[in-house]
């Protein structure tokens, strides 16, 4: 166990794509948990990374507060960060909301937009705040290693993880490399 | 006597009056570049196909050939450029690729994958830019622009008309088009026009024409851009 390498990931504003890409690997994972283990991640609800994670995996682009947070921590206890998928590496889907003035963003979801009842912008504390504009995740911290795609191919990860778990420098050949 | 160059190394041929990229496309060398096209004159903006030649740095798109000259061209740190200047091409504009219609046929796209680009390395601007839908069958996404001019010269020499032209300087540069209005329905543009089908990038499309091709059969999906453009340059270059 305490040979495993251990893997965190977690999506900030990402809509869990990656997420369900990389468990497309299939039966693959059971070979991927011969030799890792999951630390903080939605696949284990694990609430906080340990401080010796190898691997953090990052989907989503930063939009909150809460998202800065979470990225820190990532940062601060994984050996190796990466981001995955297009959201963390510019933004992606997300981050089309930063040409409209945040108020406008706000009053069309929850005061003007059609079928809205009861109309207010949430203000709950426990709310993060909005930030400005979403950006990417390493305007943020340093960041190791990219995975695009929109999603990242489960081989994507496959061969990212297993080029990592070998010892060698990670890389992706032309069929596995796209933005979409 | 023939007079002949070598780039990386080999010894090609060329004509007089050729340029280095059109020697290298007719030796089956490609040099990665967007704003060349052999069928309009050079622009070299772009500045992708940048080489060295007899140890300086040069645009092999406007640089004439010379009988001895020494080209480099596939070197590790000349593709490290390229790569930069194509991250810098990537955050200037909002390129957005899983929401953009180009692509898969997108050359921008498909120097990136070449270069093996996995990140855009530089703050994104999220610049505000503006759609021009007003007319009935060719969008414009200033988005997606990168300034290659291409629309211009293809307006210009081919269909005659002066559409396009490129206004302002440095960050404040754009794309616009003639008419009063600003507005592209007010031009003389047509769906069948060379302009019209240019442009690298999705920033003109022809409308009603999207995702027409299933993922996996697009243009670069399986091909690499160098294949696909020393297939389609010298064809025309013959």
């Amino acid at each position: 166990m305490t040979n495993k390498i251990r893997v965190a990931t977690t999506s900030l504003a990402g809509c869990f794509g990656c997420h369900m890409s990389f468990l497309d690997i299939d039966e693959r994972i059971l070979e991927l948990a011969e030799v890792v283990v999951f630390d903080r991640s939605p696949i284990t609800d694990i609430e906080h990374c340990s401080a010796d994670c190898d691997i953090g995996l990052i989907e989503g682009g930063v939009c909150n507060s809460e998202n800065v947070h979470t990225l820190r921590e990532f940062r601060k206890n994984c050996k190796i960060l990466v981001a995955v998928g297009a959201c963390s590496i510019n933004g992606g889907l997300p981050a089309m909301r930063n040409f409209i003035p945040l108020e406008e963003c706000l009053n069309e979801a929850y005061i003007n937009g059609i079928g809205v009842e009861n109309a207010q912008i949430p203000s709950d504390p426990e709310l993060p705040l909005l930030l400005d504009k979403v950006r990417p995740i390493h305007e943020v911290v340093k960041v190791d290693y990219f995975l695009p795609g929109c999603p990242p191919s489960a081989d994507v990860f496959w061969k990212f993880l297993t080029d990592l778990i070998a010892g060698k420098e990670p890389s992706l050949p032309y069929d596995l490399v796209h933005y979409d | 006597m023939t007079k002949t160059l070598t780039i990386d190394g080999v010894t090609i041929p060329f004509e007089d009056g050729q340029t280095i990229i059109q020697a290298a496309t007719a030796a089956g060398i490609y040099i990665p570049h967007l704003c060349h096209n052999p069928e309009f004159t050079p622009h070299g903006s772009c500045k992708l196909c940048t080489v060295k030649v007899n140890g300086r740095n040069c645009s092999a798109c406007t640089f004439p050939a010379m009988d001895g000259q020494e080209v480099i061209n596939n070197a590790k740190d000349l593709n490290a450029d390229r790569q930069k200047i194509t991250q810098m091409l990537f955050v200037e504009g909002n390129h957005f690729c899983p929401s953009c219609e180009k692509t898969g046929n997108c050359q921008l796209q498909a120097v990136a994958y070449h270069l093996n680009m996995l990140d855009d390395h530089f703050p994104l601007f999220y610049p505000h830019r503006e759609l021009d839908a007003s007319h009935e069958e060719i969008l414009i996404d200033h988005n997606r622009c990168i300034f290659c001019t291409l629309c211009v010269r293809a307006s210009h020499e081919q269909d005659g008309k002066d559409v396009f032209a490129i206004s302002g300087r440095g960050i404040n540069k754009h794309l616009i088009v003639n008419s009063e209005t600003g507005l592209l329905k007010d031009t003389d543009i047509s769906a069948s026009d060379k302009a019209a089908h240019i442009c690298p990038t999705g920033a003109i499309l022809i409308k009603h024409t999207a995702y027409q091709v299933p993922i996996g059969k697009r243009i670069y999906d399986h091909q690499q851009i160098d294949q696909v453009t020393l297939n389609s340059e010298s064809e025309h270059d013959k």
